[in-house]
């Protein structure tokens, strides 16, 4: 057994069990956390498979900015726990059962008689002199250059749509409408004098000297 | 050497447990929506590989394409949850029925 596929058996068995425990956790925070796992060892396979550009995306964009984004809501929300989890255990059997039907379909279709070595033989490793990052980024920006520019306006309308959703005008909130705070004038929006009789407190009623002497 | 066969059976084995997980929590709408991540995380891993096996880097292609659409849903639907959950309260799937479905 070559240290590859020890590689390959390691990372495998770790996705496939911080996966089983995002789905069973009873604490959503845990879950986010195990999904992590999931990801970071998802991105050592595809670093093996020589993939190496998007397993960096893979951590940098999902652990770095989705899994965050989960772990804010997660704890921003105060959930109750409990009534999620009811009935957890009464979907266990069928969940269980579809599940493995599915799995069994899946090898069936994907298994070592149609997918094995034979069918599609293992490439050669690639070696130094090529570089994954460059190759994508040519095939990026000059074949799939329409559906980058497409991408990026998805992207432009999920921020556009989620500080949108999530904006609230509170009545309560001091404001002041910057359009109004630039149109300022020099004469009399800016500074105004206003002449007012000054009053020591010698002439001040005795009165109120008392107030303030106490 | 490591086979096609075992990187599908993999990206098979991860989609049946994000099922399972749909299946199991489906009160919790954070859980449904990690389960879909993780969907997507086993269709990903089915690109690369076939493009590794294959000599055609458009399949990665395709993955980059996938991990911004995920992205993008994953923010909206957080920030529908975030909605959802000032509004009701409560992000118990079965209290959410206000559209009389």
């Amino acid at each position: 057994m070559g240290f590859e596929k020890f590689l390959f058996y390691c990372f495998a068995a770790m996705t496939v069990a911080a996966a089983g425990m995002v789905i069973s956790r009873r604490n959503p925070v845990h879950a986010v956390l195990w999904m992590v796992v999931a990801f970071v060892s998802s991105a050592a396979l595809w670093i093996l498979l020589e993939a190496e550009f998007l397993g960096i995306v893979l951590v940098l964009v999902y652990v770095g900015a989705v899994m965050v984004l989960f772990l804010f809501v997660v704890m921003m929300l105060d959930i109750d726990i409990a009534t999620l989890r009811a009935g957890f255990i009464r979907y266990l059997p069928v969940g269980a059962l579809v599940a493995a039907v599915m799995l069994i379909e899946i090898v069936l279709v994907v298994g070592p008689a149609h997918f094995g070595l034979t069918a599609f033989p293992a490439p050669a490793p690639a070696g130094v002199a090529v570089n994954n990052t460059h190759d994508l980024g040519m095939l990026l920006y000059t074949v799939y250059v329409y559906p980058v520019e497409l991408a990026s306006v998805i992207l432009l309308v999920a921020i556009v749509a989620a500080i949108r959703l999530t904006l609230r005008w509170r009545p309560d909130s001091k404001y002041i409408d910057p359009a109004r705070q630039v149109r300022v004038k020099k004469g009399p929006d800016r500074l105004r004098i206003v002449k007012m009789a000054s009053v020591g407190p010698a002439e001040m009623p005795a009165a109120s000297l008392a107030d303030t002497k106490e | 050497m490591i086979a096609l066969s075992d990187y599908l059976i993999l990206g098979g084995i991860l989609f049946s447990i994000a099922v399972a997980g749909i299946f199991l929590n489906r009160k919790n709408v954070i859980v449904l929506l990690m389960c879909i991540e993780l969907m997507l995380l086993a269709v990903n891993t089915n690109f690369v590989a076939f493009s590794h096996f294959r000599h055609d880097i458009t399949g990665q292609v395709f993955v980059f394409f996938i991990l911004t659409v995920a992205a993008a849903e994953a923010a909206i639907g957080l920030a529908i949850l975030v909605v959802l959950f000032r509004n009701r309260g409560t992000i118990n799937v079965q209290d959410l029925d206000s559209l009389k479905g």
